[in-house]
């Protein structure tokens, strides 16, 4: 029976954990300078990102082209009000854009999530893009443009690497909370969603009630990555919100592999480390990875962790000296 | 005894077809009830019905006394009323156990739970194990759902509707496009399920031999209209069912 | 408020009408024909506004050659585009979330190359001879250029429809909607259709792009603002219908020329607005036939 593999795939992860713990703690000792410790925080910042946005796609199959709105609410949640009544805000700022996130993406989602494919994402594509030429345009409150600068941290947060790995600890354990989730019989019925719908609704269960359930969910981690990066480099931008930044989280997760827990969050990290080494060589950066994910999309459409897996696969079968069969894997497609 | 399913003057036309011409009948506890009828009769249309999926035009359909028109699908789903389609409707990218463990933490209302993982809610996976078992799948159990073969998809499809715990089970086309073997493999487990889970089935079916086999009642749709009912062995003495359906099967 | 104010808003309305109809129509053709969406269709506008610059600005050539120009440019470059990257992923699990992808992906490849060859900074192309000046009828004067673009759309439409209904390519553009795999059991090549139909629907992009240029300003941003307005036409029209877009188009072109007057700073607020109504009375969109209930 394989009850026993299912869960021993579960805990068997705890070495993996422990990899990541230590790999991430380890980056204030090894790193050289302010710069590379701000890098490393923007790694794990867009992998938390990343990986709420997986929710959505790769396990629910809503592809959303609009939660900058969510990650943009979280940074000027802070921005605005470390700015206007001062950093001892800090904390109540965070659970004020957490609650405003709340309220927001169930309205939105109640609109958006009634239209299905194609036209959710453009819906939401358009949701967010309104939310950037409101922030655009209130120059004189959000500083438009220009963002705002300057946010201070309370108490030792203001020093870096306590930043760094107050970031660490909050986006470690934002993920793992996800990641629960992914496994969870909530995450199991999401999965439903996405490969059966009308199934799921003769199992008994509403398919718009659980979409607009992780609709919720996703979008206020990425409130929590929104709010975190505010104090990475104590500004924020309105960039934030732009529908480029929804694009890179897409264009992350599918680089990983949407059907893997850890595609996105890996993914972000190959982008963010290019992005860093390459783009301060040119500035045609979006021509090059768009170029590259459209390569990935026809022909490596498992991305780098779904990839990984194969080969690895692969290398065991011809360890073991077995065939690598793939007739198993499209007998039950003709159906 | 009182009926658990039944039909009263059910109508339903898609604009000038009528797929459904004043169905009236009574299905009753325990019943194997078939439904049998050339292609376009209007059987699966019916099923849609009683599952919520189309909205009849006017008529009943009680279900343990209670009118289902109206009722959405999930609604439906939860009193009892369970169905498997003619194609295979399942999880094709999760595991077999899963496609049920889903179904049956969907039955057990749990699906809402968000932190212990699935594999480890014992309640739900016990009941699926049973299942599997039931269905002969239990060696399947960890290969993905699109890897098994059509008869074994259409099984899991069957187990999926068995985790819910119905009381009524609807089968449409259970042994379509299956080989002779998966064929005789499924009529023996049909029975088998029913006095194991103590169901009453009503099936759309085109193989006689299974009809006559196990349905203990036979309603026979023509153009959306009932043309006969009764056992087995009336239907088959029936003139008019043998000149308008089965003459050209036999 | 007189009435010369109102109609000049209501033709600079319709003018926006209808270019955006001449975009929403190309987007809903291969959505419809194809089942494809196009992200980029708006980028294939943009590059139909700078292949007009080039024409008219650089190369100093007639504006009516520009129009041809941009519509052969932005239609070749997308039937190649339709047969050497989308052909690839048809039929794959989750195509549609791919077909996004892949198309955001030339969103990102068209941007930049434009950037590379027009370089960051803005455009702009001047109207052409004899529609530069305005109509003056009494004391209303409505330019003529603007009306110039609502006879193109006129033309444009009552064409496509003749050809949807009227001929064998529109027939068999119509039947491949429905059925694909009848139509190539029955001969047709439908590998080449959706080349074509993609083809004539991103020059229809190309040849609005040009169109509009005289009227806006044409910039490597301007890829996005175009499909999301044209997104917002399709959804409110009740998607995927021709005539349902058409009336999206004027309503969103009529409230923006309207909002522009009144309140210019958040003009574009109307737009989505009009969206979020429609959505919350009407989900399935204005014109949408009355389809099956769905739970």
């Amino acid at each position: 029976m394989g009850i026993s593999d299912m869960k021993s795939l579960c805990n068997g992860n705890t070495l993996g954990w422990g990899a990541l713990i230590l790999a991430f703690a380890l980056v204030p000792a090894l790193m050289t300078s302010q710069y590379q410790l701000n890098v490393a925080c923007n790694v794990l910042i867009w992998a938390l990102f990343a990986t709420s946005f997986n929710m959505l796609w790769g396990v629910t199959g809503m592809l959303s082209f609009g939660q900058a709105l969510y990650y943009g609410v979280g940074g000027y949640a802070i921005g605005l009000t470390v700015t206007y009544l001062g950093s001892q805000w800090y904390f109540a700022a965070f659970a004020a854009g957490l609650l405003f996130t709340l309220v927001l993406s169930f309205l939105l989602g109640l609109l958006v999530i009634r239209v299905g494919g194609v036209y959710y994402t453009m819906l939401t594509l358009a949701f967010g893009q309104l939310a950037w030429q409101i922030m655009f345009k209130m120059y004189d409150f959000t500083g438009g443009d220009d963002g705002l600068q300057g946010i201070t941290l309370p108490g030792l947060l203001a020093d870096k690497v306590y930043y760094y790995y107050f970031v660490m600890i909050l986006v470690l354990v934002a993920v793992w909370v996800l990641k629960r989730m992914a496994y969870s019989p909530f995450g199991l019925i999401l999965r439903g969603v996405r490969q059966n719908p009308n199934r799921v609704r003769f199992l008994g269960r509403r398919v718009r009630r659980n979409q607009l359930r992780i609709y919720v969910v996703a979008s206020l981690f990425a409130t929590v990555a929104g709010a975190l990066m505010a104090g990475v480099d104590g500004s924020v931008h309105t960039d934030m919100f732009f529908w480029t930044t929804s694009g890179e989280v897409i264009l992350m997760s599918v680089l990983g592999g949407i059907s893997h827990f850890f595609g996105p969050f890996c993914g972000a990290v190959v982008i963010i480390l290019i992005e860093d080494i390459v783009g301060a060589h040119t500035e045609y950066w979006s021509l090059l990875i768009g170029s590259i994910i459209m390569v990935m999309v026809i022909g490596f459409p498992r991305g780098l962790v779904g990839g990984a897996l194969d080969v690895a696969a692969k290398v065991r079968a011809i360890l073991q000296g077995e065939k690598h069969d793939d007739t198993t894997l499209t007998a039950g497609l003709g159906k | 005894m009182t009926p658990l399913l039944q039909l009263d003057s059910v109508n339903k036309a898609f604009g000038g077809l009528k797929v459904t011409q004043h169905l009236s009948f009574s299905v009753f506890p325990g019943e194997i009830a078939a439904i049998i009828g050339p292609n376009g009769a209007g059987k699966t249309t019916l099923f849609n019905q009683i599952t919520g999926h189309l909205l009849p035009d006017s008529g009943r359909i009680l279900f343990k006394g209670e009118d289902l028109v109206g009722l959405t699908t999930q609604a439906i789903v939860k009193k009892g009323l369970g169905r498997a389609f003619q194609v295979a409707s399942i999880f094709p990218e999760e595991t077999v156990l899963d496609n049920i463990r889903l179904a049956a933490l969907a039955n057990l209302d749990h699906t809402r739970r968000f932190w212990r993982p699935s594999a480890e809610h014992r309640q739900a996976t016990e009941a699926a194990v049973a299942i599997l078992a039931s269905l002969g799948l239990e060696e399947q159990g960890g290969r993905l759902a699109f890897e098994l073969s059509h008869g074994d998809q259409k099984l899991l499809d069957i187990g999926i509707a068995l985790a819910l715990q119905p009381t009524l089970l609807l089968l449409d086309e259970p042994t379509a496009g299956m080989s002779p073997e998966e064929r005789q493999r499924t009529r023996r487990l049909i029975g088998e399920i029913r006095g194991e889970y103590d169901l009453t089935l009503v099936f759309i079916e085109h193989d006689m031999d299974m009809v006559f086999d196990i349905a203990h009642t036979v309603r026979v749709l023509q153009q959306g209209a009932l043309l006969a009912e009764g056992s087995p062995a009336e239907i088959q003495s029936n003139e008019e069912v043998v000149k308008a359906y089965l003459g050209e099967e036999l | 408020m007189d009435f010369s104010f109102l109609l000049t808003q209501m033709v600079s309305g319709l003018t926006l009408a209808t270019l955006l109809f001449l975009v929403a129509s190309g987007l809903t053709l291969i959505f419809g024909v194809g089942n494809v969406f196009n992200f980029a269709h708006g980028s294939f506008y943009m590059l139909g506004a700078y292949l007009g610059y080039q024409v008219v600005t650089v190369w100093s050539l007639n504006f009516w050659f520009a129009l041809l120009f941009a519509a052969l440019g932005a239609g070749v470059f997308g039937a190649l585009i339709e047969c050497l990257v989308l052909r690839r992923i048809y039929g794959r699990a989750n195509e549609g979330g791919f077909q996004i992808l892949l198309t955001y992906c030339l969103i990102l490849i068209i941007d930049d190359l434009v950037k590379l060859v027009w370089g960051a900074e803005y455009k702009s192309i001047s109207r052409p001879a004899g529609f530069s000046g305005s109509l003056t009828v009494g004391d209303i004067a409505i330019p003529s250029y603007n009306l110039l673009i609502i006879a193109i759309g006129l033309v444009v439409v009552v064409a496509s429809w003749w050809i949807l209904n009227r001929t064998r390519p529109g027939k068999i553009a119509r039947a491949a909607a429905v059925d694909r795999e009848m139509l190539g059991a029955l001969g047709i090549n439908v590998p080449l259709t959706m080349t074509v139909v993609f083809g004539i629907a991103t020059a229809l992009g190309g040849l609005t792009g040009a169109l509009a240029a005289p009227l806006r300003t044409v910039t490597p941003g301007a890829g996005i603002e175009v499909i999301i307005d044209s997104m917002i036409v399709v959804v409110m029209g009740g998607m995927g219908n021709f005539w349902g877009a058409w009336l999206g188009a004027l309503l969103l072109g009529e409230v923006n020329a309207f909002a522009v007057a009144f309140v210019p700073e958040w003009a574009t607020l109307f737009s989505f607005l009009v969206m979020v109504v429609v959505l919350i009375f009407k989900p399935e969109g204005l014109f949408a036939p009355r389809t099956t209930r769905k739970v």
